[in-house]
């Protein structure tokens, strides 16, 4: 096989991990979209801030320490234990559920029934709270996250697939990063379980129903609020899971919540309402870009992934703009 | 505790309605400085078909939704099954058995009837998040058993045929109907109907009136009912309250009402002064 045809499949299989991180994020959107119709510019805050506490449980920082230390005189820093993964994972989750009943009670319950620009220009206020919370309780630094999760090349992939050059002696075998590999499992776990959840269990149910008529789900007895804590915590469970991916990846600093924007497009693809649609999107995105940046970088001047996605994400709105899985925007005259 | 014990009666067709199951005490809703309900007082016996009507504007809505839960009165008071019922949400009275239809039919589009009639089920749905989530034993038999009862009532609504289907694609008259199905499927000890029969033909009036008496009749649900078609209400209701402009005035067996000269006036129109 020539050179050019087995770089372009690893790139196309990178394309498919990295792919995999976006719809992480892309999901956390679209499950917030599915119960409340607001769009939540703050998710990818919501993984900062996730991935931020993360770090600060484990290696046992003071919360507003910083702030504390300035206003009392005190030196406090560390409470002095180093927690496990597993530990600090299951109290972060705590803290995004916690997260999750404040934005509920302290902001969307007081903008029930507004118009949906105003739902999401409180998400944006949201999102530069957040962030600024994040800063005071855990320090702007950029954190390294090791939450033991694998890294590096995987030798075995490498080794159990040169045969796949067929006696091309410049290819090795595919490269692909571990972490790439667990996050698409993981990744593929919580669609599945989402989807099963919001299908079959009665919170589930009750959730899609919420979606559709606020009045009609009251008058069969669900509570609301109750609802909306519940889809919110699930997205903050999604975006800690989003933030650990990245942030093991390339560190936990503010360009983490960045990857937000790149979710954008993703959902334009896959569609607002749609766990699966923002999984293909996502797929697609990744791919795309990473084989666009390959097959036609060279030719432009590189630096095609910066703007691929959009451009695809404008090509869709144009002819399809219920993208790929929404539901279709059917107008009765 | 005695509300409860307040006799029952025996309807002309040899139906024995029980006690007091809701009781309306001095109700008075207020919107801003427009008064919708004025100081109206009322009750509904178990097992009866209970009739609100009155011309456009005359508060019916208002007093489903204060029973409902979805309006706060400001005076009054609110009894249900012999116990006087303190600030609820909506959906607190919902679970406490009273379900309702809306005027302008409310249901889920994006769900088939099925998943409509379904979501009727939640409240006697009692495994919690994580067993339902795992989808094992008990959670497994209740939605078994839960969705018997549901097919049980698309089969006498009968709207078998369309069980699969998206609502968003049904005509009005069967939304109406499926929108009644999902109540029932809260098996409420109090059915609310807004408006049931509100921009049908003749003959889906027809169809709508044979289903709420046999609701009545088979799973002697309590029904409590809106509707300014006079004639419609009289076949089918045991007694009638008359409102207009928020006021009650009348409160009898269709008879009575249809005698009763302040309720000709409103219908009729005569001048309000």
């Amino acid at each position: 096989m020539s050179d050019n045809l087995i770089f372009g499949a690893e790139v196309f299989l990178n394309g498919l991990m990295a792919g995999v991180l976006y719809a992480l994020v892309a999901l956390g959107f679209v499950l917030i979209y599915k119960a409340s119709g607001i769009f939540n510019y703050a998710q990818g805050v919501m993984a900062l801030f996730a991935a931020a506490t993360l770090v600060g449980i484990m290696k046992g920082q003071v919360p507003f320490s910083h702030l504390i230390n300035a206003i009392f005189g005190t030196e406090v820093h560390y409470f002095g234990w180093h927690l496990p993964a597993i530990l600090g994972i299951l109290f972060t989750a705590a803290v995004m559920v916690a997260l999750a009943w404040l934005v509920q009670k302290f902001v969307f319950r007081h903008l029930v029934g507004q118009e949906p620009i105003i739902l999401f220009m409180a998400t944006i206020g949201l999102a530069y709270f957040l962030e600024g919370v994040s800063d005071l309780m855990w320090g702007s630094e950029i954190k390294k996250l090791d939450v033991g999760l694998p890294q590096g090349a995987s030798f075995w992939l490498e080794e159990n697939t040169q045969w796949m050059g067929f006696g091309n002696e410049n290819f090795y075998g595919f490269f692909i990063d571990k972490l790439d590999m667990f996050a698409t499992v993981i990744a593929a776990i919580l669609v599945l379980s989402l989807v099963i959840f919001s299908q079959y269990s009665k919170q589930g149910r009750a959730m899609r129903a919420v979606a559709d008529d606020h009045q009609a789900a009251l008058s069969v007895g669900i509570n609301l609020n109750f609802i909306w804590v519940m889809v919110w915590s699930l997205a903050g469970f999604v975006a800690l899971v989003a933030g650990i991916m990245w942030g093991t990846k390339s560190g936990v600093q503010f360009s983490l919540s960045l990857i937000a924007l790149k979710a954008l497009p993703v959902l334009m693809l896959g569609g607002f309402t749609s766990i699966p649609g923002a999984i293909v999107g996502g797929l697609i995105i990744g791919v795309g870009e990473k084989l666009f940046e390959f097959a036609i970088g060279p030719m432009v001047g590189g630096a095609t992934e910066n703007w691929f996605a959009y451009v695809l994400a404008l090509i869709f709105l144009v002819f399809r703009p219920q993208g790929l899985f929404g539901e279709k925007i059917i107008e009765r005259v | 505790m005695n509300d409860m014990s307040s006799e029952g009666y025996t309807t002309a067709d040899g139906r024995k309605i029980g006690g007091t199951l809701m009781e309306m005490k001095n109700i008075t809703l207020r919107f801003g400085g427009v008064k919708a309900i004025t100081d109206i007082s009322f009750d509904i016996k178990e097992g009866e078909i209970r009739a609100i009507i009155g011309p456009n504007g005359a508060g019916k809505s208002s007093m489903l939704n204060v029973i409902s839960g979805f309006y706060i009165p400001q005076e009054g008071e609110v009894w249900y099954q012999g116990a006087k019922r303190p600030q609820m949400k909506p959906y607190e009275v919902a679970r406490q058995g009273i379900a309702r239809t809306f005027q302008n039919i409310a249901l889920f589009d994006g769900m088939s009837v099925l998943d409509n009639v379904m979501t009727g089920r939640l409240n006697h749905m009692t495994t919690g998040l994580f067993a339902q989530g795992l989808w094992k034993g008990k959670a497994e038999a209740e939605e078994v058993e839960n969705r018997e009862k549901a097919e049980k009532i698309i089969d006498f609504l009968e709207i078998q045929a369309i069980r699969k289907t998206p609502v968003s694609r049904l005509p009005y008259g069967l939304k109406k109907r499926v929108e009644l199905a999902r109540a029932l499927a809260a098996e409420p000890s109090l059915l609310l109907l807004d408006e049931p029969m509100a921009g049908m033909n003749v003959e889906e009036k027809e169809d709508m009136s044979r289903f709420i008496l046999d609701v009545n009749d088979e799973f002697g649900t309590t029904i409590a009912l809106i509707e300014h078609d006079m004639g419609v209400v009289m076949d089918l209701s045991d007694r009638v309250v008359v409102m207009d402009y928020g006021k009650k005035i009348g409160d009898g067996t269709p008879d009575e009402v249809r005698n009763n000269q302040a309720v000709i006036d409103a219908y009729l129109g005569v001048s309000h002064d």
